[in-house]
């Protein structure tokens, strides 16, 4: 008895252990992309690219892979804070990533990124318009370390035949007019920008007084508000059910080709004007890939696909060049002359305290 | 009255799926405008590698995860049967702790032992997390099963000159298969619809359906989703029609 019950055990125990084997075999033999990503066992025939969501034509990334040989190992993420803790953690090792602005900063500040070396990526100084990177000296002093992907603005759309009088300032949010019929970003900064801009401050101002102006503001205004919401912008604003809403310049164009009654305009005051770049992460296992990849996303017919797959504009001036449809290249909503509205900003890392400050005011905001 | 009460009920639970379905079949990308009846998302979902991958791994790791957890629970329901009652009682709270944990405690935790020990994230990682979650599930259901066993069987069977192997899988399994069936559901079901864990294991180039549809929701989420949930729902449809009626007409029978 007591012999057979320690056989059964064994048995047991085998059996367990040929399963865990099992497992991780088959764990790892099913995915050949995951191995092999650490620093010094990297091979030479891969580029790991971390980028947005729905951020890139995916022929462009079959292209790339069959004129270099390279494998393009390709990973997304949903918000710039989602993949800040995964790039420093160093849990995956990417060559190439696609942060905006303001993150770009933090991750120059807490010694993240590699100095590009532009030499190698002929493409980018030869395309990309001289503006985007006098833009960028806001986030990456001497463009040492990004390269312009997408840009945009934040503006008003609104619906013509819902709002009568002409749109130019970002005070008809705070008409009682549109009580009920006013969409608003639910999101810290885009939400704080209106109100400083509006007063005429900075969009990345530290000072107190300012920002509580601007927080009492917003709370006077949330009685006209008829929602806070992030990506249904879009959807609300195509079926009419509001007048006035706050989006980004790539949706814009977008919600016009699905409802003409709509109408996209930066307000006089000034906004906010974002930046995606491509960046090389330092732990990168292989900064020649990284720049070859880049370098290819700068050629005009790669960034004319792209900018046709994802319609946000592209800083790509010879691709822009290369678009067909007249009214979408000469269209002031996704390539506005940035000289003439002369208060744009772009987003500045606050540093922790600055966050702190601005998500302090901003629950502030809402729990009234 | 009862009536009201539960076609409310159905109507709640149903509302959301049935306009998802609905949608599907819109023709304009926008869930504000129907443009018309269309098959064209659930032609181009069969045509967009990245979604069919996502849903290969989902299965994939659902499946494996399940099978190997299973294994795992049958193994440590069977020895905790032998132990004194003292020290099952603990052993079974310490395999309930994780079920208890906050999944994004959990994950993060995850991703710095993977860190500290320099293992390579990839599908490998996502597999090891999702076996772990799912043991306590696994647990949880064949453990009842096992109690109510009669122990004196098994010994009968070994006087009459099985052996324990022999015993086991004859005796005992065939008592503790319905544990054990739904312990492996559950863990599969736990398993596919994971996100939090996923997201904190998994390396660059892997993903399953739940971190592909949160990368959509910058951009807004595609309608080929819609078309895939669509059919997956259609598919557990079809699954529970057919486990419900099977074992009644073995019955008639």
């Amino acid at each position: 008895m007591e012999e057979e019950k320690e056989e059964m055990k064994k048995s047991l125990v085998l059996l367990l252990c040929g399963a865990l084997t099992a497992g991780m075999l088959s764990g790892c033999g099913s995915d050949p992309a995951a191995g092999n990503n650490s620093g010094d066992n990297a091979k030479n025939d891969k580029v790991y690219v971390y980028n947005w969501g729905e951020y890139i034509e995916p022929e462009t990334l079959k292209m790339f892979e069959e004129e270099t040989g390279i494998t393009v190992v390709y990973d997304e993420f949903e918000t710039n804070e989602i993949m800040y803790p995964k790039v420093e953690a160093g849990a995956s090792a990417y060559d190439v990533v696609c942060p905006s602005d303001y993150m770009i900063e933090k991750m120059i500040q807490n010694d993240l990124l590699q100095e590009i070396d532009w030499d190698k990526i002929p493409n980018a100084k030869k395309n990309i318009g001289a503006q985007y990177f006098e833009q960028s000296e806001g986030f990456d002093p001497g463009n040492k370390y990004s390269v312009p992907y997408c840009w945009g603005t934040v503006g008003i759309l609104y619906n013509k035949t819902m709002v009568d009088e002409p749109v130019t300032s970002w005070s008809i949010l705070w008409d009682e007019k549109y009580a009920d019929n006013i969409l608003m970003q639910r999101s810290v900064r885009d939400i704080l920008m209106i109100p400083l801009k509006l007063n005429g401050y900075s969009a990345n101002t530290l000072n107190e007084e300012e920002l509580e102006v601007a927080k009492q503001a917003l709370i006077d205004q949330a009685p006209l508000v008829q929602a806070y919401v992030i990506d249904e912008v879009r959807d609300k604003m195509i079926g009419g059910e509001a007048a006035l809403g706050v989006i980004y310049s790539g949706e814009a164009i977008y919600t016009q080709r699905e409802n003409p009654d709509l109408e996209y305009v930066i307000p006089e005051e000034g906004s906010n004007v974002w930046i995606d770049s491509w960046v090389i992460p330092k732990n990168a296992p292989s900064k020649e890939n990284a720049e070859k990849f880049i370098d290819f996303m700068c050629r005009p017919d790669i960034a004319l696909m792209n900018f046709e797959y994802i319609t946000y504009s592209t800083p790509n001036e010879a691709a822009r060049e290369l678009i067909e449809d007249e009214e979408i290249r000469n269209s002031e909503i996704a390539f506005p002359d940035l000289s003439q509205h002369p208060n744009m900003e772009v987003f500045n890392y606050l540093g922790e305290e600055g966050d702190e400050l601005y998500n302090q005011i901003y629950k502030e905001i809402f729990s009234n | 009255m009862k009536k009201l009460y539960i076609s409310l009920i159905f109507l709640f639970l149903y509302a959301p799926i049935f306009t998802l379905i609905v949608l599907s079949f819109n023709a304009s990308k926008t869930r504000a405008k129907w443009g018309g009846f269309t098959l064209k998302w659930y032609f181009s979902l069969f045509e967009n590698e990245a979604i069919l991958q996502a849903l290969w791994n989902t299965l994939l790791l659902a499946a494996l995860s399940a099978l190997i957890a299973t294994v795992i629970g049958l193994v440590a329901c069977i020895a905790m049967q032998s132990m004194k009652k003292k020290t099952r009682a603990l052993i079974l709270g310490i395999a309930n702790i994780p079920m208890l944990n906050a999944e994004i405690v959990t994950g993060i935790s995850f991703m710095l032992l993977f860190i500290s020990l320099g293992v390579t994230f990839g599908f490998g990682t996502i597999l090891l997390a999702h076996i772990t979650f799912n043991i306590p599930y696994v647990i949880l259901s064949i453990q009842p099963r096992m109690k109510q066993l009669n122990t004196s069987t098994y010994e009968a069977a070994l006087d009459l000159g099985a052996n324990s192997l022999q015993a086991f899988f004859r005796i005992v399994f065939p008592d503790i298969l319905p544990g054990i069936l739904s312990g492996f559901l559950m863990a599969f079901t736990m398993s596919l619809d994971d996100f939090i864990i996923t997201h904190f294991t998994k390396g660059p180039g892997v993903d399953t359906l739940s971190t592909k549809i949160y990368t959509e929701v910058r951009k807004g989420i595609k309608p080929e989703m819609y078309s895939l949930s669509t059919l997956i729902f259609a598919a557990v449809f079809i699954l529970m029609l057919l486990v419900n009626h099977t074992p009644r007409k073995k019955e008639k029978s």
